[in-house]
């Protein structure tokens, strides 16, 4: 089939073709295959990313008996559905539930304080590499990347131990830190790159009416790269919320101070909570990142690639 | 701005003020300083110092109270490198890499290509695409293990009733499993198959999504030129679009490789590391939390990091290999 069409090229373009009816040749099977084959991949896929989440939603809204019962069924019906599951996942554990609203709370504090220092370090940060010309502006980024080739869990040990000498280990803010660090260096990376887009002309002409490089920073490249600013902002809400190994590490033996995951991940372990009432928790943990993620898809995708379309 | 005045400083010109760009770099330093303390004191400081504790006989329960600075023995290194676990720990996660990366890349560059041209709903059928990847590990893996449970997951449920399972399969626990295929019995690893799928799953977004990016940038003037000469779908793909795609390949397999390597959370979360899929990260964490030994455990990262450093050379020459043969 090759040949035959590889050895066409010579033919020329305006050659006029006969349009109607044209014979099932393999160029035609072909197309119409892969137009076939593109919706079948389209729908297979579709159905492999939603169709875990559908079940997680329909779990948590079902009774446990229900679930045993007849584990197959794919929908709930009205006599069964409940939520009593999410009472009883986010009632406090002194009110006999499983005490999630406090891993909410905790969650929440630990992601926003991240973004806040995350951002507070990053923008000065991008801002200079972006512009300033100072020495090692080149290495600095090679050095971050090196460094996120290690294992999380070989800085973890030292952490672990350091933490721990100096007490912020069972505390939220121990955890920020280590979030904050983790996630300045990518939120750097994200922000360069549009500040980088910034007009120098722009910035010079502002100096050159009066304004200190400082100035330049806070009146014209921050509310200019502020799409930016949001996107790095939400991609590290993410991360921070998400977050499971130095939670683990960190508050594992202090329930009240547990995040959502950890404490998903931690009474998922054991066989007292019902997995309907787990599953619950688990609609709690990612309906923030869901509604976030859909409400800001394109702004965040867009802040995450920028750069790789080159 | 005040320019402060270093008299000491003879490298100034102009004697007592810097030249605008001195003054600039200055500045930059400053702007750049929350960054770097907080980056040396959280990643680079506790990473060097893993590199020493791996040289020490440190046990968990010493850790509140022992000095910084003890003798320094290679006891950790003997014990890792001597025992059988560390090597079967590095094939396991070498397989799990590599069949990891290889699923997710290839999984993206079909769902990119699927969903180039545009049709209705691109955009909700994108960001759907995207849900496994931004989806907290922790909520994906307890769907999985409970869509996976033999008791009432549903994939076993209707594997018995539609698939004609003898009996439900225990993916998550099974070291081997036997395949019949024409009347062959084939060992397979299930578990560790199982989180490989469960890796192409959750990473095949990332991959789509810079590959859709990429996709977008792309010219169809070549493509369409091509079909004007005859060119059939697939020659289109494989001669036109693939190879504009291979650079960006070529860096999500490297950045899939590191994080693949060094992954903890998923196979934690999903086995436990039981069952055949042991990565090695999942080893080092037992070290440290069961066994309680930080010293072996320090050690075996040491080892793992070095593993990945030597794989990333060999990865890089080869590609500037290619690159200079092209």
């Amino acid at each position: 089939m090759s040949t035959s069409t590889a050895s066409r090229p010579s033919t020329p373009v305006v050659a006029p073709e006969p349009r109607r009816k044209p014979p099932l040749t393999w160029d035609r099977a072909q197309r119409r295959g892969f137009g076939i084959l593109r919706w079948v991949v389209i729908v297979g896929f579709l159905l492999a990313t939603l169709v875990p989440f559908y079940y997680m939603a329909l779990l948590s809204v079902k009774p446990i008996d229900a679930l045993l019962q007849d584990p197959g069924s794919l929908w709930v019906s009205p006599s069964e559905f409940t939520l009593q599951t999410y009472v009883n996942v986010l009632t406090s554990t002194a009110n006999g539930g499983q005490g999630f609203g406090t891993f909410l709370a905790n969650s929440g504090m630990v992601a926003l304080a991240s973004v806040a220092l995350a951002l507070l370090i990053g923008i000065p940060g991008a801002y200079a590499i972006a512009r300033l010309p100072f020495f090692g502006r080149r290495q600095v980024s090679g050095i971050f990347l090196a460094a996120y080739l290690f294992p999380a869990i070989l800085m973890a040990i030292p952490l672990f131990v350091g933490f721990t000498r100096i007490g912020l280990r069972g505390s939220l803010v121990g955890l920020v830190i280590v979030y904050t660090a983790q996630t300045v260096p990518v939120a750097i990376y994200m922000l360069r790159n549009y500040f980088e887009t910034v007009p120098e002309s722009v910035e010079e002409a502002a100096m050159v009416d009066g304004l200190t490089r400082l100035g330049v920073l806070r009146k014209i490249s921050l509310p200019l790269a502020m799409p930016s600013i949001m996107s790095t902002g939400l991609f590290v809400f993410m991360i921070a919320w998400n977050e499971f190994l130095f939670a683990l590490l960190f508050l594992v033996d202090r329930r009240e101070r547990w995040t959502v995951s950890l404490g998903l991940s931690q009474l998922s372990g054991s066989v007292e909570v019902p997995t309907t009432v787990l599953m619950a928790g688990s609609v709690v943990l990612t309906l923030p990142i869901i509604i976030i993620f859909f409400a800001t898809e394109r702004l965040l995708t867009g802040g995450l690639t920028a750069g790789a379309e080159k | 701005m005040a320019v402060t005045v270093e008299p000491r400083r003879a490298a100034a010109p102009m004697g007592k003020r810097r030249t605008l760009r001195q003054r600039e770099a200055r500045l930059g330093v400053w702007l750049m300083s929350p960054t770097l303390v907080i980056v040396v004191v959280i990643v680079i400081i506790p990473l060097l110092w893993s590199v020493l504790i791996s040289f020490q006989r440190l046990r968990l329960i010493d850790v509140g109270t022992a000095p910084l600075f003890q003798p320094l023995t290679l006891a950790n290194y003997e014990r890792v490198l001597g025992s059988g676990a560390f090597w079967a720990s590095l094939v396991v996660t070498f397989v799990y890499t590599v069949g990891s990366v290889v699923l997710a890349i290839s999984l993206g560059v079909l769902v990119a290509i699927a969903l180039r041209r545009p049709f209705r709903g691109r955009t909700f059928v994108r960001a759907a695409m995207l849900l496994p990847y931004v989806a907290p590990v922790v909520a994906v893996t307890f769907i999985w293990r409970t869509m996976l449970n033999p008791q009432f997951g549903i994939v076993n449920v209707f594997g018995q009733r539609f698939l004609g399972w003898e009996r439900p399969i225990p993916f998550l626990s099974q070291a081997r499993g036997e395949v019949s295929l024409f009347g062959l019995e084939i060992p397979v690893p299930t578990a560790l198959l199982t989180v490989i799928v469960f890796e192409g799953w959750r990473y095949f977004p990332f991959a789509f999504l810079f590959l859709m990016a990429r996709l977008e940038a792309m010219s169809y003037e070549p493509e369409e030129a091509a079909l004007v000469d005859g060119a059939t779908p697939w020659q289109n793909f494989w001669h036109i679009v693939f190879p504009q795609l291979v650079p960006i390949i070529a860096l999500l397999a490297m950045l899939r490789t590191i994080w693949t390597f060094n992954e903890f959370d998923d196979i934690f979360l999903l086995t436990g590391g039981a069952a055949g899929t042991g990565v090695a990260s999942v080893k080092i964490y037992t070290f440290l939390t069961v066994q309680r030994n930080v010293g072996t455990a320090a050690a075996q990262s040491v080892l793992m990091a070095l593993v990945l450093v030597v794989l990333l050379a060999v990865y890089l020459l080869i590609l500037r290999r290619r690159g200079e043969k092209a």
